[in-house]
């Protein structure tokens, strides 16, 4: 499907629905290494979103309906993750401009422009233990994917591949960034919170546009 | 009027009761609490709101600039989504500190109250540090760094005076006080030291933590040295002001 307005809607009420089904994976994630409060932090803000999204007019692009989301979340989840990923859609936003749907190239673009501001709002780097280590290799594989030809939405089903086993790649790692840095080494031995949200929401992506990874 | 602070933190109750703190010696500043989130109705929640925090930013504003002090990281990246959000104009009124939250807000108050400009009120802020043994930073924080209000070059020569007093209130050199003697030293041209610290730093007066009967002693040095220690004899021998009306201590 043309990943229009629609697609955007439905991307985020995916999402909100995946984050609800596994908010107490998120939370015991965070218990383990953090504050305990991912899951119902996330949980919170994207069941606003919807609420937002239920309320407010239909949008003309799907630039519009990330814009809305990205400032709901930045006022409702209270954690690092509000900040984090409303920096990511507003900037996602931005690259998309306002185009009436995304291009496999302006998917990768997207997606790109997401992580940089991640990456500029929380300063991780690849390796940090962060949503960052789902990011990147979401980033380059959905790169990978349009640069072979790939269709929009199986550019988003690459990316969410990607971003799952980056997810599950940052079991070993320390943290050297927010919360958990204060671990050192105990943080080891447990996924990254903000790494598997990160992969629930660009499955969620991927499932909207009919493409479940 | 004066620079404003708004003072972010993922708990309503830690910014409502640093801006009480802070106010406490600073009557004048605007002090405003961004805590916590209200998302989801119903009491406040720990973590922090864009929307709380670009509200206070605009009430604690009102032309005069302001000064954003925060607690853990993700307050800070909230801080800066808003700071984004301003326009060009206003943004170039606003700092964010990068300083101890309960300190940071203290120093930079009393400096707003003293009419610091913006730079100074951050200034004040970022190089607040308080140690229960002042001694102990000695390596880390030079006298005058810690000192709000020492912007200008210390005098390093001239005439000299100095002062011992014994303290006769019950609560001592406590947090109002050590603001009284700071600001009021922070106006003359002359270098203070009270009992081995900067006379000019709120933070390391409070930080001697001297109760009644014991002794103030002080140095001064530059033009203004006989005018600091008359203001600190006034000061201690009128018990800052707290002793009863008919003298019983």
């Amino acid at each position: 499907m043309a990943l229009d307005a629609g697609w955007a809607q439905e991307w985020l009420r995916t999402a909100a629905r995946a984050v609800a089904e596994n908010r107490m994976q998120l939370m015991e994630l965070d218990r383990a290494i953090g504050d305990a409060d991912h899951g119902e932090n996330m949980d919170r803000g994207f069941a606003a979103v919807v609420a937002k999204l239920d309320a407010g007019p239909a949008a003309a692009t799907p630039a519009e309906v990330l814009k809305t989301a990205a400032m709901t979340l930045m006022s409702t989840v209270g954690g690092a993750s509000g900040p984090l990923y409303g920096t990511a859609l507003l900037r996602a936003a931005t690259s998309l401009g306002d185009a009436a749907e995304a291009q496999p190239d302006a998917v990768v673009a997207m997606l790109s422009a997401a992580r940089d501001g991640i990456v500029a709002r929380g300063k991780a780097e690849s390796g940090d233990k962060t949503m960052i280590d789902a990011w990147t290799p979401a980033v380059e594989a959905a790169a990978t994917a349009a640069s072979a030809g790939a269709a929009a939405g199986a550019v988003l089903a690459a990316a969410a591949n990607a971003a799952q086993a980056g997810a599950v790649a940052t079991d070993p790692l320390v943290a050297r960034k927010g919360r958990a840095s204060y671990l050192g080494e105990r943080s080891a031995g447990h996924r990254d919170p903000g790494a598997v949200s990160t992969a629930l929401i660009l499955a969620a992506a991927a499932e909207a546009a009919g493409e479940p990874g | 009027m004066s620079v404003g602070l708004v003072i972010v933190s993922h708990s309503a109750k830690i910014a409502e009761g640093v801006c009480e703190l802070a106010a406490q010696m600073a009557a004048d500043v605007r002090l405003v609490p961004a805590g916590g989130t209200d998302a989801g109705g119903g009491a406040a929640r720990i973590g922090t709101s864009f929307e709380k925090v670009a509200d206070a930013i605009t009430k604690a504003g009102q032309g005069d600039g302001v000064v954003i002090l925060t607690d853990l990281g993700s307050a800070v990246m909230t801080a800066e989504m808003a700071l984004e959000f301003l326009d060009e104009d206003e943004r170039a009124t606003v700092r964010l500190a990068s300083a101890a939250l309960v300190e940071g807000a203290v120093a930079a108050a009393v400096q707003a109250q003293a009419g610091g400009s913006i730079e100074e009120v951050l200034r004040a802020a970022e190089e607040a540090v308080v140690s229960i043994r002042p001694e102990a930073l000695e390596p880390f924080v030079s006298r005058s760094a810690a000192a709000p209000g020492a912007t200008r070059a210390p005098a390093a020569e001239g005439p000299s005076a100095s002062g011992s007093w014994v303290l006769p209130n019950d609560m001592g050199l406590h947090a109002r006080p050590a603001a009284v003697l700071a600001r009021g030293l922070a106006d003359l041209d002359a270098e203070v030291t009270l009992n081995g610290i900067d006379g000019k730093s709120v933070m390391l007066l409070m930080s001697l933590g001297l109760g009644k009967g014991k002794t103030v002693s002080a140095q001064a040095v530059g033009p203004d040295a006989e005018a600091a220690i008359e203001l600190i004899g006034a000061a201690v021998e009128d018990g800052f002001g707290e002793l009863n009306q008919d003298g019983q201590h």
